[in-house]
């Protein structure tokens, strides 16, 4: 980790420096997006960007996914190297076509590589309902050609913009919403980024392995804080990069604790926890002294009433409840 | 023993007879001393209340009773060191007594004059599985043990079959304490660090006899009979050249062996028998080092504060022997040979109760002082019992020095999984023969044991020759 400078920003304000950052070091950088020039974002991630880097290089689109996604790839093929902000993250489904059949298979199928990043807020426990919500990485997770990026601090979520930026492949980038403001961290004042495909060790610990990303991250740290005072001492790994996987960390880690809880905020079937099961039983089966666990949201659409979302989500009690039964297995 | 009757006898026993057993009280911990009982046999007990109190080497500690009912049998007396995870007393559930007939124990044979034959030895490995007939009475009184569960199926996992199979331990010997009875990583991380044999007597008539409790003071007696069969004899890797009886006779006294030199027993056995050992000899001119160090140690003392001996350079030669013969820096898997990257020398530690080979990890990448501190520091934490198990482990060759107690050079038995042990001999000033004249030299002689699966003697002999020289031309500086 690089030095910091000691002050603590938000996780908003880290997405605006990375672009900031990043516009300044090359002007290939360009944004498109839903409201991210004159109104700044819908969160205020561009704020001031149109100002300092102009309309050409902030460009406020129609409400249309589908045309930002689109126009993104063809920018990129032409040689910059686009953000394309989703003014929620939900929406992006509206440009599925685009980024599953056009910008993952271009290298592929025409040697045309697309470097663009397609970022937006995602993630509930905010109030917003089914269609303000979403958690949809799993989507472009099992879509090959892509890099699929969920980070839980603002170091990471900057380090790992920048290097999406720089990266010569199509990157999705998932900022979670709950995060934006809650969460403050330190970062350095000199440039710096993180790679892109590694997890990292939140916690050492040595009964189980919890694994997780972005808000469900925090999550996991405090049910792992109550389980220490029980004696469990939980190893809490965040994967900060879902596709690729970063198995040698989770590996290493089960080999070690060899029992395995996999956190996150996604609905249950088809979530990454299947697959790091998968990759546990193909890889260290015979590591394994228990059944790998999940909490994971319930398999239906984000309920809209609080209390209903407050059930359907996981929380630290329901990840501390799980580890224990996995401790005692 | 697909007979549903013991299945059933079992089962009740089970629901209604507690085991308590000696706690881990720490990684390292392997056995553990009843420093005093606070309960007697008939005592009524409360769950979690204090039950006895054990010493270890790192703590001391009152053990609370794991379930409630009557105390009603002390396997292990005040002042006994047992290993972890021996049975050291029973609770009978509450109204027990009347319903499940007390499990008849075979009889012990009168115990010899001074034989103290503590509790249930910790090698005791199961024997064959008793005959059905006679497992409705016999069997095994102290033990939950799946074996007991008539054919029931064992849980465990992935992971504890694997450590079972690394370490040769029957599944249906261990009591499992995860959840519905499963066996947990850490229920068979107990039975290998109590060396890797089941805690429980096994279920066999022969070895219900370690039931019997510590003998009163034994009657004089003119023609002592053999002690009551111990555990140690019925382990697998303890065979009697001679019949039993025709060791005892005259006056004598008879030790149980410690947990540690049942271990190395174990060890030495089983290398013997994997490894077919050839020896090597040879002869090194150490007056260059010997002159080098005497110039040095007062120095290298006074800034380093640790002592210059010659195992460091003993460490370097061998460094640079397996470098140039990486054969010997190996394990043999089947017909793979795994040729080991890391360097990592075991130094065979004497012990006032027995013998400990700390490793020196990743010896090529130190000097001198690095080895030395290294050594010292393992040597005393493995006097004081400190040694974490991972020092232990992951030796790629080794070294032992029958020399420091006056051996002009010995034989070693190799240390398994290595294929190499270089034993140094005394070093002692002798005439030699130089350039036709005869000189006073401090010599040594070195031998190399080596598995001829693996190394040739073609090998081994240029290996020798390669520490030899690295020695007999020492050019690193120590200070």
């Amino acid at each position: 980790m690089a030095e910091t400078n000691g002050t603590q920003i938000t996780f908003l304000e880290a997405i605006k420096q990375a672009m900031f950052e990043e516009m300044e070091r090359d002007p290939a950088v360009v944004l498109l997006g839903e409201d991210v020039g004159v109104y700044g974002g819908a969160f205020k991630t561009s704020e001031g960007l149109l100002e300092r880097f102009g309309w050409e290089r902030v460009i406020d689109t129609p409400i249309s996914e589908s045309a930002i996604i689109g126009a993104a790839c063809g920018m990129s093929y032409a040689g910059l190297r686009p953000i394309a902000e989703l003014q929620f993250i939900d929406f992006i489904v509206c440009a599925f076509n685009q980024i599953t059949n056009f910008v993952a298979k271009g290298h592929y199928l025409w040697n045309a590589p697309a470097p663009m990043v397609m970022r937006g807020p995602s993630g509930g426990g905010v109030h917003g309902g089914p269609f303000h919500s979403a958690n949809p990485e799993m989507y472009f997770v099992h879509t090959p050609g892509l890099k699929v990026i969920y980070p839980s601090t603002p170091y990471d979520a900057k380090g790992l913009l920048k290097a999406a930026v720089r990266d010569n492949n199509p990157v999705l980038f998932f900022e979670h919403k709950f995060l934006y403001r809650r969460i403050k961290g330190e970062v350095p004042s000199e440039d710096y980024t993180v790679p892109i495909g590694k997890a990292i060790v939140r916690r050492e610990g040595k009964h189980l392995t919890i694994i997780s990303y972005a808000a469900m991250m925090h999550t996991s740290l405090e049910a792992a804080d109550a389980l220490a005072k029980e004696g469990i001492e939980a190893e809490v790994i965040d994967l900060r990069t879902l596709l690729p996987l970063d198995e040698e960390t989770i590996l290493q880690s089960v080999r070690k604790t060899n029992r395995c809880l996999v956190v996150h905020e996604d609905t249950k079937t088809g979530g990454i926890a299947g697959e790091i099961a998968a990759i546990l039983c193909e890889k260290a089966f015979g590591d394994l002294d228990g059944p790998l666990m999940r909490v994971t949201a319930l398999d239906t659409p984000v309920p809209y009433s609080p209390p209903l979302e407050d059930y359907f989500l996981p929380n630290a009690k329901k990840v501390f409840d799980t580890a224990k039964e996995l401790a005692r297995y | 023993m697909p007979c549903p009757y013991i299945g059933i006898e079992a089962d009740r026993r089970m629901q209604m007879a507690t085991d308590v057993v000696m706690p881990q009280m720490g990684e390292s911990i392997f056995e553990g001393t009843i420093t005093k009982w606070l309960k007697k046999p008939g005592d009524k007990v409360e769950r979690d209340e204090p039950l006895f109190e054990i010493s270890t080497d790192k703590v001391d500690a009152e053990i609370p009773s794991p379930s409630a009912g009557v105390l009603k049998e002390i396997k292990v007396n005040e002042g006994q060191t047992v290993p972890i995870q021996t049975v050291v007393a029973v609770i009978d559930g509450a109204g027990s007594a009347a319903a499940a007939p007390a499990p008849t124990p075979a009889p012990a044979k009168p115990a010899a004059p001074g034989a103290a034959v503590p509790a249930p030895p910790p090698a005791a490995r199961p024997t064959a599985p008793a005959p059905a007939a006679a497992a409705p009475t016999q069997a095994a009184p102290q033990a939950t043990p799946a074996a007991q569960r008539s054919g029931e199926r064992i849980h465990s996992s992935p992971l504890v079959r694997r450590m079972a199979a690394e370490h040769g331990i029957d599944l249906t010997t261990i009591p499992g304490t995860g959840a519905g009875g499963r066996i947990s990583k850490q229920d068979i991380e107990a039975v290998i660090a109590a060396g890797g044999a089941p805690a429980a007597a096994p279920p066999s008539v022969t070895a219900a006899a370690p039931a019997a409790r510590p003998t009163p003071p034994p009657a004089p007696s003119a023609a002592p009979a053999p002690p009551a069969v111990s555990g140690g004899q019925v382990h697998v890797a303890f065979e009697s050249a001679v019949p039993r009886e025709k060791m005892y006779f005259g006056n004598y006294t008879v030790e149980p062996m410690s947990n540690m030199r049942v271990r190395i027993a174990e060890h030495m056995l089983a290398s013997k028998r994997v490894s077919p050992h050839v020896y090597s000899v040879d002869e090194i001119d150490m007056t260059k080092v010997a002159t080098l160090r005497a110039k040095s140690k007062d120095e290298f003392e006074k800034r380093y504060e640790t002592k210059l001996t010659f195992m460091p350079f003993f460490v370097k030669a061998a460094v640079a022997g397996l470098r140039a013969f990486p054969t010997m820096n190996a394990s043999l898997d089947g017909t793979n040979v795994i040729l080991h990257k890391e360097i990592n020398i075991g130094i065979a530690v004497a012990l006032d109760w027995g013998l400990i080979v700390p490793v020196v990890k990743g010896a090529d990448e130190k000097n001198v002082l690095g080895i030395q501190r290294t050594l010292n520091d393992l040597a005393e934490r493995a006097r004081s019992k400190k040694l974490k198990p991972e020092e232990v482990q992951e030796g790629t060759f080794s070294i032992t020095n029958p020399g420091v107690f006056g051996g002009l050079f010995g034989l070693p038995v190799i240390s398994q999984p290595n294929v190499g042990i270089l034993g140094l001999g005394m070093i002692e000033k002798r005439p030699v023969v130089i350039n036709d004249s005869i000189a006073i030299r401090s010599m040594c002689y070195v031998t190399l044991s080596y598995d001829h699966r693996v190394v040739d003697g073609a090998v081994a002999h240029q290996f020798l020759h390669k520490v030899k020289e690295t020695l007999e031309n020492w050019s690193e500086p120590v200070l």
